[in-house]
């Protein structure tokens, strides 16, 4: 299973890759939404997407409503990872078309529990 | 400094007379790492000064406060997932059809920690089965530890316990934000009773139960304590009743009398003679 880590963070890319490499993803990394959305239409698609939401260029809202109007990409799970806490940035993502929401910081465990609601894991 | 065999034993003891947990050799890293942080917090230098201070003179509250630290276990919201995945497909509908005549159900989490097991379990109800909103619903949480029940009577999280196994829909809908925390709304707090309870001990005032969950809690007892526990749930839970241990336990070869029924990719045990059953 292949997933895309968007983040402006060096680090903080670098880390969620790591974890989801352990857990077994091929994981790429992108460093706003327009290299995200370059990424996906370059192909192959991954099965998810973490998504940062404050990001120069592009951020990951901008991101999440252009990929949302592509059909094509309709089976791209895209999870929110990031420090807006509030529960109207999470309806905002929801409702945008966001599968799920993780509030930083977080551990792997929790990116493995969301991606397993997600029912995206690697055997 | 290491623990030394002298504290190492005199925990042991003190938490098996409490709790009846089996700490067994080996364990001497969960006994640091679960009880340096509490001799700090209590003013000692160190684990081996608070052990000897309370040889010397053991005080109620401290001995209380090195047994809760030593029992209470990680948990997180719909933890493991596939136990209430078969809530939603199989137990709960199941339920709903057997009990239509009296229209009560009544769901135990054993062990129940900070309370996300019977929260996740609330919000399973409620979010899957609008037919039971005029039901009597009974859900039950019981800890050994005072602070975990105070604490799942409060329904009060950090965020990085919601960030844990708890679907974001789920938490907008069930949860209120307080300050940098998250409190589980009262309608439902108002589903769940919370009591005390030491499993190795007489149970009183417990209901006829139709599902519960013992997860992840007997692998900490003796087997004969494992025994006369399993002995007691088959007591109390209903002959079609339903009992969930952790993915790592079994009643196997400790009470014969339960029946293993695998449901998708979890499995879980009726009251009977112990045979393998598929679930159609």
């Amino acid at each position: 299973m292949r997933a895309l880590v968007v983040d402006d963070s060096r680090a903080m890319r670098n880390i969620i890759a790591g974890i989801l490499r352990d857990i077994g993803f091929e994981a790429d990394t992108a460093c706003d939404g327009q290299e995200a959305l370059n990424r996906l239409a370059a192909g192959p698609l991954p099965e998810v997407v973490l998504l940062d939401w404050n990001m120069p260029v592009m951020d990951g809202f901008t991101f999440l409503v252009e990929a949302r109007k592509k059909p094509e990409y309709a089976d791209v799970r895209i999870v929110m990872v990031t420090t807006e806490g509030e529960i109207a940035h999470m309806v905002k993502a929801l409702e945008a078309g966001a599968n799920e929401y993780i509030m930083k910081p977080f551990t792997k465990d929790v990116i493995a529990e969301k991606l397993m609601i997600l029912g995206v894991m690697p055997e | 400094m290491s623990l030394s065999a002298t504290d190492f034993d005199y925990i042991r003891t003190l938490v098996m007379k409490r709790s009846a947990i089996v700490l067994e050799a080996g364990k001497e890293y969960l006994v640091e790492s679960r009880l340096i942080p509490l001799a700090k917090r209590e003013g000692f230098s160190g684990l081996e000064e608070m052990c000897a201070g309370m040889r010397a003179k053991p005080s109620p509250a401290l001995v209380e406060k090195v047994v809760e630290a030593m029992t209470t276990n990680e948990t997180s919201f719909f933890r493991d997932l596939m136990p209430f995945e078969a809530m939603k497909k199989q137990i709960v509908p199941e339920l709903i059809a057997a009990r239509g005549g009296s229209k009560c159900l009544s769901i135990w989490s054993a062990a129940s920690s900070s309370g996300q097991e019977i929260y996740s379990l609330a919000m399973l109800l409620r979010e899957n089965f609008p037919a039971l909103r005029d039901w009597r619903i009974s859900l039950l949480a019981t800890d050994l530890s005072q602070e975990m029940v105070a604490r799942t009577k409060q329904g009060l999280f950090s965020q990085l316990e919601v960030n844990r196994g708890l679907p974001a829909p789920l938490l907008i809908k069930y949860f209120t934000k307080e300050g940098t925390h998250w409190q589980i709304k009262q309608e439902l707090r108002d589903l769940v009773e919370v009591r005390q309870m030491n499993l190795a001990e007489s149970w009183k005032l417990m209901p006829q139960l139709d599902v519960v969950f013992l997860r992840n809690v007997l692998i900490y007892f003796s087997v004969e304590t494992k025994r006369e526990i399993l002995g007691r749930v088959r007591e109390i839970l209903r002959p079609d009743g339903t009992l969930f241990l952790g993915a790592a336990e079994t009643t196997l070869n400790i009470d014969e009398n339960w029946t293993r029924v695998q449901i998708d990719k979890t499995s879980c045990y009726r009251p009977g003679a112990a045979e393998l059953r598929k679930a159609a």
